[in-house]
């Protein structure tokens, strides 16, 4: 697998992503900074990291939105390339219309940082489909922004057309309020868009990548992409 | 000018007149008056801090430089320091908190290391009065705030709730870095003919003599001193963080230093003293945020996320390239000259003209008069505590929903403790662990303190706050490899309190030096105190330790259905200043635990191969609130139930309640009991129960818990 990792300034999860993706599926990972108008050639998947692009200070993910690399992005999706936005990449990748919906501060108005559930919906995406359909993933969220909203008439349109793929839940899959952490519209924690190739998340996988880290779980997400990848699947 | 209007004493001013031959013009007075506080100088510790040991087998850097550094094997290091922003946060609470962490990141950013991790210790006040939540919550907010934007995990600390602390809180900021010890920078290695470079934010009024400001009492009302509190900026310093990394993979970089307390002034001077050569700034050439501003200004202004880094003049051009790279400011304000003065030069005319070794090194030490406080002769020290079995639940209960026991989650949830993938074991926990990704080792960190010990009993006191850091470490397996402190105090300038800090400082460092721990790195906090309020001594201490693999870690709150709980060292720990004595007698009364090397060094030995040995599956420290805090967090952590069965003569608060000394309580696997007990024999053993898969604490004779009633007095 060949990715490459966007690097905006204030991006803080760029290393993560990239160490987790090289030692998990032994993949080929360069990062890519902000300002370039191309992609390296053949590359199997982007990923958009967490952390505080532009010092989220206008509106998380709005200025990086507007970065030259962007463009080339967007070419790249509507092409089927696979691309993946983490947190603050999930942000991104709204504001930039890539993705429906936006993320809004957490219900409690405070960043939370904690262990969290999420219940994979759909296993026929390239990022899931090494799951189980209901499989329970365990990994972090880490953000201030990260209540998902959109009207409720997009809701049901994106819920029509199958586009949520991570919902948060309890441990053993069920869904309720007590498992939403940030007070996320129909517990919300991951979307795609239409195509099948653009997933948007909450939760960091990367740093659920390795035993030792408390989950391996988010691991099943590279592995998912990887052997996607491996069966020549298209989107 | 006055010499007492930038708050220098009358000796102070007439030394600088002796090394100058001259009376100082304004803007000298200014910048001594600054750089000879007590923040900037330590002119009132430097003679306390003489008594702290700083070699050790694995130091590679002790204090003086901005952050100690230990050897960690393979050719790596660790740089760690602990730091306070205490004036800051008591008036401006977020960003007082917020430039705390944001300081102390770049002093481990100015050795060249990468900030790996952060932990923060927090004093506040105890009765929930709104000026004390609103305190807690800026101060929260702020660490997590700036923290969490530039992407350096808050992976532990410590939080007292004690009312000394009511509007003097107390923010210390401790950042761990990782570095090759190849390339270490130091500030002593700058050249004359080099150029002097400033790089990150512009430079404002804002903070300006924010250093005197820290060593004053605070006024009363605390909004007038504002201005003296900086504003931080996150989004800058992880820019700057990756360009001055950036600058060091392209070796840029010949010295370079933060600016931090006194701004261009002591990071320019201290690099010039310690490099053996002068310094010129060029005022003028120093982008500035704010119109009409004067050189001194210029010069001690405390704006955050600035570096001043030295390099080769011909390298200009590519430092200023990268700089832009990271949409950083970048000017070569000043240069490196050999004739050993500090000077500041606007538009062509010198304004300041100092030897550079003055600036920084010049002031002379205060020895304040000291006197053993009356109070300690008055403390009542033979007072016997019943514990009447119909109190024992209620006391049990309060203990565990007391702030200083209770769950501390909405804290640390509000700071990202997961970020840069290396937290193994997070915040909540008496040790917390990181993964080093260079050589595959894994750091322990810790960070104690023991005020009401000090209070009753400095000397022991101090002893007991390095060993609440200690103890945790050794249990685990980790092996102590150095330490930082942040010594909170009030006023020096009362003959009690500077007796008091000066025995805390003797049982510290003592302490460190018997249990062979350096302290390489540290900082000093004086003048907590408000109108008709002072802080107690709080000493903190933070440890950093090695664990060679997680395979000879041993958790805390790991409980097994099975094991057998054994309680090692002392059956009866000390009740003087503990929470049940604070809680009972709502004071603080008697005679806590004194120190006894001996029996702390046995206790390291065997705890060391207790986790070597893998015997256990559990192990927690008996600290704030005794025995049953102890096996009651055991519990709800391991969400297993314990029956406990001690003799009568057990049954008495020195037992159950009793904080302090070597004692420990370990679930040790059935099968293994008899290395285990091997280990510990002649140190104190008891067996005091079993955990069990019914989720009930009972105390046999004394009462029972449901783990969902422990569990819901625990948190929040």
């Amino acid at each position: 697998m060949k990715a490459c990792v966007v690097v905006f300034p204030g991006s803080n999860c760029d290393r993560d992503v990239i160490h987790s993706l090289s030692t998990r599926v032994k993949a080929n990972v360069s990062a890519l900074w902000y300002e370039e108008h191309k992609l390296p050639q053949d590359t199997d998947l982007v990923v958009l990291p967490g952390g505080f692009s532009y010092g989220d200070y206008l509106r998380c993910g709005a200025m990086a939105a507007t970065a030259p690399i962007l463009n080339a992005i967007k070419g790249y999706a509507e092409g089927g390339g696979l691309v993946l936005g983490i947190c603050n990449g999930f942000q991104i990748l709204t504001e930039a219309r890539l993705l429906p919906g936006a993320l809004l501060a957490n219900k409690n108005l405070k960043f939370i940082c904690r262990q969290c559930a999420v219940r994979a919906e759909r296993t026929d995406t390239p990022f899931t489909s090494n799951l189980q359909t209901g499989q329970v993933l365990k990994m972090p969220i880490a953000h201030h922004e990260g209540l998902y909203f959109l009207p409720p008439n997009d809701l049901k349109q994106i819920l029509a057309n199958k586009q949520v793929v991570f919902r948060y839940c309890n441990n053993d899959g069920t869904i309720d309020d007590k498992s939403n952490p940030n007070g996320s519209v129909d517990n919300i924690a991951g979307v795609i868009n239409k195509g099948g190739n653009v997933l948007g998340l909450m939760p960091h996988p990367e740093r659920a990548s390795e035993k030792i880290l408390g989950s391996e779980d988010g691991g099943l997400i590279w592995d998912s992409i990887a052997s996607w990848l491996k069966k020549g699947g298209r989107c | 000018m006055n010499y007492k209007a930038v708050g220098l004493r009358e000796e102070e001013y007439q030394a600088i007149k002796e090394l100058l031959g001259r009376e100082p013009n304004e803007s000298e007075l200014r910048i001594l008056g600054v750089m000879w506080s007590e923040h900037c100088s330590y002119k009132s510790t430097r003679p306390l801090l003489k008594m702290f040991n700083s070699e050790g087998k694995y130091v590679i850097q002790g204090p003086g430089e901005n952050a100690g550094i230990v050897d960690i094997g393979d050719g790596w290091a660790a740089a760690f320091k602990v730091e306070s922003h205490n004036h800051p946060s008591a008036v401006e609470p977020y960003q007082g908190a917020a430039t705390g962490v944001g300081g102390i990141i770049r002093d481990i950013l100015a050795v060249g290391a990468w900030p790996t991790a952060c932990l923060d210790g927090l004093f506040f006040g105890k009765t929930p009065r709104n000026s004390t939540l609103s305190l807690m919550d800026g101060i929260v907010s702020g660490i997590g705030g700036y923290g969490n934007a530039v992407g350096v995990p808050t992976v532990g600390g410590k939080t007292f709730f004690d009312d000394s602390y009511e509007g003097n809180p107390l923010v210390n900021a401790m950042c761990v870095g990782i570095v090759s010890q190849e390339k270490i920078i130091t500030s002593k290695t700058a050249k004359a003919g080099q150029l002097a470079v400033l790089i990150g934010s512009r430079t404002g009024r804002d903070g300006i003599a924010g250093a005197a400001f820290a060593s004053a009492e605070l006024a009363e009302d605390t909004k007038s001193s504002k201005p003296q509190v900086q504003i931080g900026d996150p989004f800058v310093e992880k820019l700057l963080i990756e360009c001055c990394h950036e600058l060091l993979r392209e070796k840029l970089i010949a010295s370079m230093q933060d600016m931090g307390a006194a701004g261009i002034t002591s990071s320019a001077s201290e690099i010039a003293a310690k490099s053996g050569t002068g310094i010129y700034i060029y005022a003028d050439k120093v982008p500035t945020r704010d119109e009409n501003m004067t050189p001194w200004e210029i010069a001690l202004s405390e704006s955050q996320e600035r570096m001043l880094v030295i390099i080769e003049p011909e390298n200009y051009e590519r430092v200023e390239k990268c700089a832009q790279k990271w949409l950083l400011e970048c000017a070569p304000i000043g240069e490196v000259t050999d004739d050993g003065r500090f000077k500041i030069i606007n538009n062509g005319k010198t304004v300041v003209d100092l030897p550079a070794e003055m600036v920084g090194g010049g002031c002379p030490e205060i020895h304040w008069p000291s006197q053993k406080p009356a109070y300690l002769e008055s403390i009542e020290t033979e007072r016997a505590y019943t514990l009447p079995q119909d109190a024992f639940r209620d006391i049990c209960l309060s203990i565990i929903s007391d702030p200083n026991v209770k769950d501390k989650s909405w804290i640390y949830e509000q700071y990202d403790h997961t970020v840069q993938i290396n937290t193994v074991v997070g915040p909540g926990n008496p040790v917390s662990v990181i993964r080093v990704k260079e050589n595959n080792k894994f750091l322990a960190l810790t960070m104690d303190c023991a005020p009401w010990s000090c209070w009753l009993d400095p000397y022991n006191g101090g002893a007991e706050s390095f060993l609440k850091a200690a103890r945790p470490l050794w249990a685990c397996g980790a092996e102590i490899l150095g330490m930082t402190d942040c010594l909170n105090y009030p006023s020096p300038e009362s003959p009690e309190n500077y007796w008091i800090l000066t025995e805390t400082v003797r049982g510290l460092a003592q302490t460190a030096k018997d249990m062979d721990c350096p302290v390489v790195s540290g900082n000093v906090s004086l003048y907590n105190e408000s109108p008709g309020k002072k802080i107690l001594p709080s000493p903190l201490v933070g440890l950093v330790g090695l664990l060679e693999t997680m395979e000879e870690f041993l958790p805390s709150g790991e409980l097994e259905e099975g094991d057998v709980l054994f309680l090692v060292g002392p059956k009866k720990g000390f009740l003087a200043g503990s929470l049940f004595q604070r809680l009972l007698d709502k004071s603080i009364q008697g005679k806590p635990a004194q120190y006894t090397p001996t029996a702390e060094i046995s206790f390291k030995e065997r705890a060391l191969r207790t986790a070597k040995d893998k015997c256990c599956s559990s192990v927690r420290v008996i600290g704030s609130g005794g025995l049953v805090t102890a096996i009651a967090k055991e519990c709800v952590f391991a969400q297993k139930g314990a029956s406990i069965n001690l003799k009568s003569e057990h049954l008495v608060p020195e037992v159950l309640f009793g904080e302090g000394g070597p004692r420990a309580i370990y679930s040790v696997k059935p099968d293994k009991i008899a290395i285990f007990e091997h280990i510990w024999q002649d140190f104190g053993l008891l067996k005091i129960g079993t955990v069990q898969k019914e989720k009930t604490l009972e105390f046999l004779g004394l009462s029972s818990f449901s783990l969902l009633e422990i569990t819901s007095c625990w948190r929040r």
